[in-house]
């Protein structure tokens, strides 16, 4: 797709095209609303450029398979949603621990458990990020319009390749689902796993010591270099290991790898902040009230401006903080009771008034609901 | 005439597997011990090396 | 090729319990690899977690050692992304048809080409002798110290009735017919189970009166009998019974090759796979 001219299309065709556009050749899935489109298109699409689709059992299964297939050197992605994801979660851990990349879309919908299946929601958040047990990093990104489905799908598989790390597109049933003109650029960048370059026994697919950016090269099964992928503890060579400080110095490297890397990762838009005495913070589908919002308010004389996070996690506490530095009072509106808003809460200075919007009837906040909270800020 | 040699390596844990299957009784296990080879029985089949399963043990069989 | 090439030996002593039936498993496995030739970069062991899960740390192949039960699943997206490759999987009963079931039955009705060597010793062995799905009625397990109510089922007519084109079992007193069904198993193009009855003496024997290992693979071995003789058995007499030997060896084109046809398909914009 080297189409340069915009075309109207849902969110769900514009992640497949992203991750085609990426270089994913690979999607193991399971059919869940609101994000079947990706696996019906993925399907279709896949074969077409000679890569490979299959619908597995369950979502166990799916990222099973995605992972598999990574570890055998071809990019590959599932799509799923809340319940989808719950599934997921233990395999979540074997791409975490066994460093493989790998990109997975949850297209939020209203939960908890099948909740309102139909219904979209933002209430995924912290599974994102803790969904998975033990400590560990991750990286999540949430688009808010078609053309950012597209542009973080490619930006998802950058980063899932560059840090060897699974990497969660967090969208949600709305953005899913809705259509929008959008250009399927040709990507700026595509990134491929860092390859090694060593004699052959001398491989480790773990040995990120002597890398500065504290990602160790990734070869393919296949390739002329044995490589022992682990879930379990391991080694720099994939061994079993239980050693005290061997575990220690990999798991807090499955934390540092992204604290160390957080200014390629983290990405926010600012939107009429530089006079702004208030400020929306949101992301996702929300972002898109809080854009009409902004509008609005500053109609009224409200100095309001609106920080977008675009990357969830590892969270954006500077950018956060700088923002609530500045302002009188934040407004946070998501349809979930307060997740990002917590995170906001521990940098935000006591002269900052925090107020959270939160709908969890599965209805989207409205522009109004956010000029009201602001304009009663305001007064 | 067939010679063989038979030979046990620190990996046996003298599980007695290769006693007990030994077609011709040429192996005795002590508890706690290694197999102890009675050429004299032995027709140089080999299975004992094949059924034992901590690789442990090597039979060499010559023709003299 | 030597088949001690493909071990690991400076790990040695393998960490199974003295009378295992992993180390003979694996010993039929390394010797099949090393009859056939295969290298080392292009074979991958995928193995989930249990007693027989360990096994990937002993094998100088590529290796993937993923959660409990997921490993058909893993070997599914390995295959399928590098249709090269000698795609080897590893699981005990637990792993492989309790816990890991669901995959089981639809990596055999797929029909991925993925060699499958599951050893049955009849209980969750690492975790402390647990039953599991396939552990025979009555008996005493860790978590069934008054007899076990449920009955196992029968891991090869499982994967027969899920559409696998080669069943074969044996048990691992019998070394020989080990390495010819596994290497069966590994030419064949397709899914392909070879279930080995072994002994857990640990968990398995001690609880139920058959303390060294011995004394259990000849209580298989009495129970076992030919496909041939089972042939001329009526289902009350193949009750108890052990089937040992090739079950089903048929052909069925297997996922990889039927989704090449998907793509040729794409590829040309005919909507028709011939």
């Amino acid at each position: 797709m080297t189409l340069k001219k915009n075309i109207f299309a849902m969110g769900n065709e514009a992640i497949t095209e992203g991750a085609l556009a990426a270089g994913a050749r690979f999607y193991a899935g399971y059919p869940i609303t609101p994000s079947s489109e990706i696996a019906e298109r993925s399907s279709i699409r896949l074969p077409q450029l000679g890569g490979m689709f299959v619908q597995m059992e369950d979502e166990i299964g799916s990222i099973a398979a995605v992972i598999g297939a990574s570890a055998a050197g071809v990019k590959s992605y599932t799509a799923t949603s809340g319940p989808g994801f719950s599934l997921m979660q233990e395999n979540l851990g074997v791409a975490v621990m066994g460093e493989i990349p790998c990109v997975i879309v949850n297209v939020q919908r209203s939960g908890p458990s099948t909740g309102l299946a139909t219904k979209p929601a933002q209430g995924d958040v912290m599974q994102a990020k803790w969904g998975t047990h033990g400590d560990h990093g991750i990286i999540a990104l949430s688009p808010s319009s078609v053309q950012e489905c597209y542009d973080l799908t490619i930006r998802a598989f950058n980063l899932a390749e560059l840090y060897r790390t699974p990497v969660i597109l967090l969208a949600d049933e709305i953005i899913g689902h809705m259509r929008e003109g959008y250009c399927p650029h040709l990507p700026k960048e595509i990134i491929e796993r860092k390859k090694p370059l060593c004699a052959n026994r001398d491989y480790k697919p773990y040995d990120f010591c002597g890398e500065e950016n504290e990602i160790a090269p990734l070869a393919a099964f296949g390739s002329e270099y044995i490589t022992r992928i682990n879930g379990s503890g391991h080694d720099e060579s994939g061994n079993a290991c239980g050693r005290l400080d061997n575990a220690d110095k990999f798991i807090r490297h499955y934390h540092e790898k992204f604290q160390k890397n957080r200014d390629d990762i983290i990405e926010t838009k600012s939107f009429d902040l530089q006079d702004a005495e208030y400020a929306i913070i949101t992301f996702g589908c929300s972002v898109r009230s809080g854009k009409a919002a902004l509008k609005l308010a500053r109609q009224k004389g409200i100095k309001v401006g609106l920080l977008q996070l675009v990357t969830i996690w590892p969270f954006p506490y500077e950018q956060v903080a700088k923002i609530c530095e500045q302002v009188q009072g934040v407004v946070v509106p998501e349809m979930n009771l307060g997740q990002i808003q917590g995170e906001i809460r521990k940098v935000c200075p006591t002269h900052c008034s925090l107020w959270g919007i939160n709908r969890v009837d599965s209805q989207m906040i409205t522009p109004y609901e956010i000029l009201a909270k602001l304009e009663e800020a305001a007064i | 005439m067939k010679k063989v040699e038979f030979s046990v390596n620190d990996w046996c844990k003298s599980c007695g597997v290769c006693a007990a299957f030994c077609a011709v009784e040429a192996l005795i296990v002590e508890y706690g011990e290694k197999p102890m080879f009675l050429p004299e029985k032995c027709t140089g089949c080999k299975l004992c090396a094949l059924r034992c399963p901590d690789f442990a043990i090597t039979v060499e069989v010559n023709e003299v | 090729m030597n088949y001690m090439d493909y071990l690991k030996t400076q790990d040695f002593p393998l960490f199974w319990c003295g009378g295992c039936g992993n180390g003979a498993v694996l010993g039929a496995i390394v010797r099949s690899f090393a009859a056939l030739c295969y290298s080392k970069e292009e074979t991958v062991v995928v193995t989930g977690i249990g007693c027989w899960g360990k096994a990937d740390d002993y094998v100088t192949t590529n290796s993937f050692h993923g959660t409990h039960g997921r490993a058909l699943a893993f070997a599914t997206g390995i295959k399928l992304a590098n249709p090269k490759l000698q795609v080897v999987v590893l699981m005990g009963d637990g792993d492989g048809v309790t816990i890991g079931g669901n995959h089981f039955i639809h990596a055999a009705r797929r029909n991925v080409d993925v060699t499958a060597i599951l050893v049955n010793n009849y209980n969750y062995g690492m975790t402390g002798g647990q039953y599991s799905g396939s552990t025979p009625l009555n008996s005493i397990t860790s978590t069934s110290r008054y007899g076990h109510i449920e009955e196992g089922f029968d891991i090869c007519q499982l994967a027969i009735a899920a559409g696998a084109p080669f069943v074969a079992r044996t048990s691992s007193d019998d070394p020989l017919a080990m390495q010819r069904f596994i290497t069966a198993g590994l030419n064949k193009k397709g899914f392909s189970l070879i279930e080995v009855i072994a002994p857990c003496p640990t968990h398995f024997g001690k609880n139920n009166g058959m303390r060294n290992a011995a004394d259990l693979m000849k209580w298989v071995k009495e129970r076992s009998i030919s496909v041939a003789r089972a042939h001329t058995m009526n289902e009350e007499e193949l009750a108890l019974k052990l089937i040992m030997g090739i079950l089903t060896d048929t052909e069925r084109e297997d996922y990889g090759s039927k989704y090449s046809r998907v793509i040729a398909a794409a590829q040309e914009g005919r909507r028709d796979i011939k």
